[in-house]
């Protein structure tokens, strides 16, 4: 009689069957068409086959005029729209929260209810409803600056390329508000009273209270946020096309990746789609999303100290 | 032997019994594909119900996509092998790939085909035009629109030159009631359509111009290329307030509502008008340099209608080709749709007053379609595509014609050969 040695663990095949069908769908519908288009990317179509050419069709994007002015145009154009999430959007959004979670606020479900509404709408929606709210024939917008003598001040913002691409900005953080202020709410919400309490046996309230408490303790969620809106704002697409169209006018000054990629891969008008070249601008848009997430993962997150109440 | 000659029997007995469904089952049904998806109550009330009565045995079912869809869904039918036997041909390269892929048929020598002429086939035609590939259907012509009632009450004559249509537009804006021209640039098309490609081939001469661009003998830094988007810079005056944010819908209802008094227009629009406005609607071909000129209008081939290479019921889609092909058929379509015009050389009778009046041009004016369409638009930059933003541009005074023809130009020697040579 020998006794088994009991170190062997079993195998825990529970944990692969649970992981299963998760892992399935996602290889499928986003591990694979990702391989897919970095590899749609390395080939060139003929009329005959798929060829393979290497790095040529980066080197045409990157290299070409044309194609690097268009790229570099909608590349800027995607920085700027980004910049103004950051220093619109998520500042406001940081505010409201601290506004709301002031517990002698009244109505705090109404505002924070409204605030977050827009975010729920459909782009095409606020696309048009904004197009027409700014539309210098039907709009309301000219009428109400009129109201206050300021008619002067209004001009066909979406038609013009100095304005268009910021005022799509805005129009965008408009929507997404109430993102960055519900998770923040949510963070200022978990600080535990007593941390408060000790801070104001020190002397610390108000707005002292707020820069040395509770800012420093919700950093975290703040470093969440830029990397959801770094990745939002350049995966965007929808906002632009349903307001300006594919050919993000006027003269291409909001033109973004998103645009760029669409009219490259699928055509536009008369324009035949090209996937190759269309596949190459979806990986440098890869590339860069990737690019800056390991930034934050690698160089800011790691250096966020956590407190463990 | 007797088994045969009883089963024969038997089937001719059942065929003198004549029963509805076994007859019906005998019949040939065409399937038609389309994305005229607003036609389909003028296909299944008056276009289709003539063919059949004429042709018994051939039953036809249309079944349009939408729009936006139609390429792709065809493409992937054809490819599957499951699309109907007649295609509504898209102009150009859509449909002339169709053709090098052997999805369409041939029909140079369909019978009906001579009703065309060289440029209604045009649209439809290997490049070097020794095969035709779809039976042209409709056209669209450019021109103006205006508002009648606005013109009388200001005293105003139709404009035949350039410098009259300015005049006229100087004393609308002196007026200040009205808008003296409703376009907009937010949606580049309309700039581009309605502005370059409607009082363009004056200036470089209708087909002239075009087949000499395509040839390679002309530039788009020519003056007769560059002077439309001089002309074009002007109209910046006359558009409303605000014409940068301007939109193709907001165009069409200032001018529906009565708060402009000229449209350009695409003669598409009148089936639309028709039904909106409260006054009455007139309209003129774009105005020529110098009285007594040559005018040339842009008839632009739109819609064609082709034979599923491999439709198992090819004879009998032929014969309802030919019914396309047909004055019938043209007359119907032309008075269902105005604003849609046959393409067939002989004159259809429209009821239409202002249809009637978009196509008394064709017989005064040289028709021509639009220069970008054929063969230059192939290329990577697309030279339809580039021509919107650059007559948005140019109209919102954001570049001059002669950088705008200049980039168009560079763009298009690009890639294309023939403007390579010289």
């Amino acid at each position: 009689m020998t006794v088994q040695p009991a170190s062997k663990k079993p195998i825990r095949w529970h944990i692969a069957v649970f992981l299963a069908p998760a892992l399935l769908v996602y290889t499928v519908v986003m591990i694979l068409p990702l391989f897919g288009t970095l590899q749609l990317s390395l080939f060139r179509g003929t009329p005959e086959a798929q060829v393979f050419v290497g790095l040529e069709n980066f080197r045409t994007l990157l290299g070409d005029p044309r194609w690097s002015a268009s790229f570099w145009n909608a590349l800027w154009n995607n920085v700027w729209f980004f910049i103004i999430h950051m220093a619109v959007q998520n500042p406001i959004g940081i505010l409201l929260a601290a506004l709301l979670s002031n517990p002698r606020l009244r109505l705090r479900g109404f505002y924070r209810t409204a605030i977050f509404v827009p975010t729920i709408l459909s782009f095409v929606i606020v696309g048009f409803v904004w197009k027409l709210i700014l539309s210098p024939i039907w709009g309301v917008a000219p009428s109400l600056l009129d109201l206050v003598g300021l008619k002067s001040l209004f001009a066909p913002w979406l038609g013009k390329e100095e304005y268009a691409l910021t005022t799509l900005g805005l129009i965008s953080v408009w929507q997404f508000v109430g993102i960055p202020m519900m998770l923040i709410y949510a963070a200022l919400l978990a600080i535990p009273d007593e941390i408060l309490e000790a801070a104001e046996y020190d002397g610390i309230t108000g707005m002292a209270q707020f820069w040395k408490i509770k800012l420093p303790l919700i950093l975290p969620s703040i470093g969440i946020i830029s990397v959801l809106t770094f990745v939002g704002n350049f995966n965007a697409f929808d906002l632009i096309y349903s307001s300006q169209g594919a050919m993000a006018g006027p003269n291409f000054s909001t033109d973004i990746l998103g645009t760029f990629l669409y009219r490259t891969f699928f055509g536009f008008q008369l324009q035949i789609g090209d996937p190759n070249m269309g596949a190459t601008i979806a990986s440098m848009m890869f590339f860069i999303i990737l690019a800056g997430v390991c930034l934050y993962l690698f160089g800011i997150q790691t250096r966020l100290r956590r407190y463990q109440f | 032997m007797i088994y045969r000659k009883a089963l024969m029997l038997l089937a001719a007995t059942s065929i003198l019994a004549g029963t509805a469904g076994l007859a019906a089952a005998q019949d040939v049904t065409l399937t038609i594909e389309s994305w005229r998806n607003d036609d389909l109550a003028i296909w299944q009330e008056q276009l289709i119900p003539a063919f059949e009565a004429q042709n018994p045995g051939i039953k036809v079912v249309f079944s349009p996509s939408a729009p936006t869809e139609y390429n792709a869904a065809l493409n992937a039918k054809l490819d599957a092998g499951s699309a109907g036997d007649l295609i509504t041909c898209r102009p150009f390269d859509a449909s002339l790939e169709l053709y090098n892929k052997s999805q369409l048929a041939d029909l140079t020598d369909l019978p009906g085909m001579e009703n065309f002429s060289d440029v209604a086939k045009s649209a439809w035609q290997t490049d070097d035009g020794s095969a035709t590939f779809c039976v042209p259907m409709a056209s669209v012509i450019h021109g103006f629109i205006y508002n009648k009632d606005a013109f009388e009450e200001l005293g105003l004559q139709v404009p035949q030159t350039e410098d009259e249509f300015f005049a006229v537009l100087d004393k609308i804006k002196e007026d200040g009631n009205y808008i003296p021209l409703a376009m907009g640039t937010k949606d580049l098309w309309e700039a581009a359509t309605m502005g370059y490609q409607n009082i363009g081939p004056n200036y470089w001469k209708g087909e002239e111009g075009r087949l000499a661009l395509i040839k390679g003998e002309q530039k788009l830094t020519d003056p007769q290329w560059v002077d439309p988007f001089t002309t074009l810079a002007r109209w910046k005056d006359y558009l409303g307030d605000g014409f940068e944010a301007q939109t193709y819908p907001d165009s069409q209802n200032l001018f529906t509502l009565g708060r402009a008094a000229i449209y350009p227009a695409g003669s598409w629009e009148i089936s639309v008008f028709n039904t909106q406005v409260e006054f009455e609607m007139g309209a003129f071909p774009p105005p020529v340099k110098a009285a007594g000129d040559t005018c040339y209008i842009s008839d632009h081939t739109d819609i064609g209608i082709g034979l599923n290479a491999k439709s198992p019921n090819a004879e009998a889609a032929r014969t309802f080709l030919t019914w396309v092909a047909s004055d019938e058929f043209a007359k119907i379509y032309a008075n269902a749709l105005p604003g849609f015009f046959s393409l067939s050389s002989q004159p259809v009778e429209m009821e239409d007053p202002l249809a009637r009046e978009f196509v008394s041009w064709r017989e005064k004016c040289e028709p021509t379609i639009r220069s970008t369409y054929q063969i230059l638009s192939r290329g990577t930059p697309n030279l339809e595509n580039e021509t919107w933003t650059a007559s948005a541009n140019v109209i919102n005074g954001t570049e001059t014609p002669e950088a705008a023809a200049e980039r168009l130009q560079e763009g298009l020697t690009s890639w294309y050969e023939p403007q390579q040579g010289n």
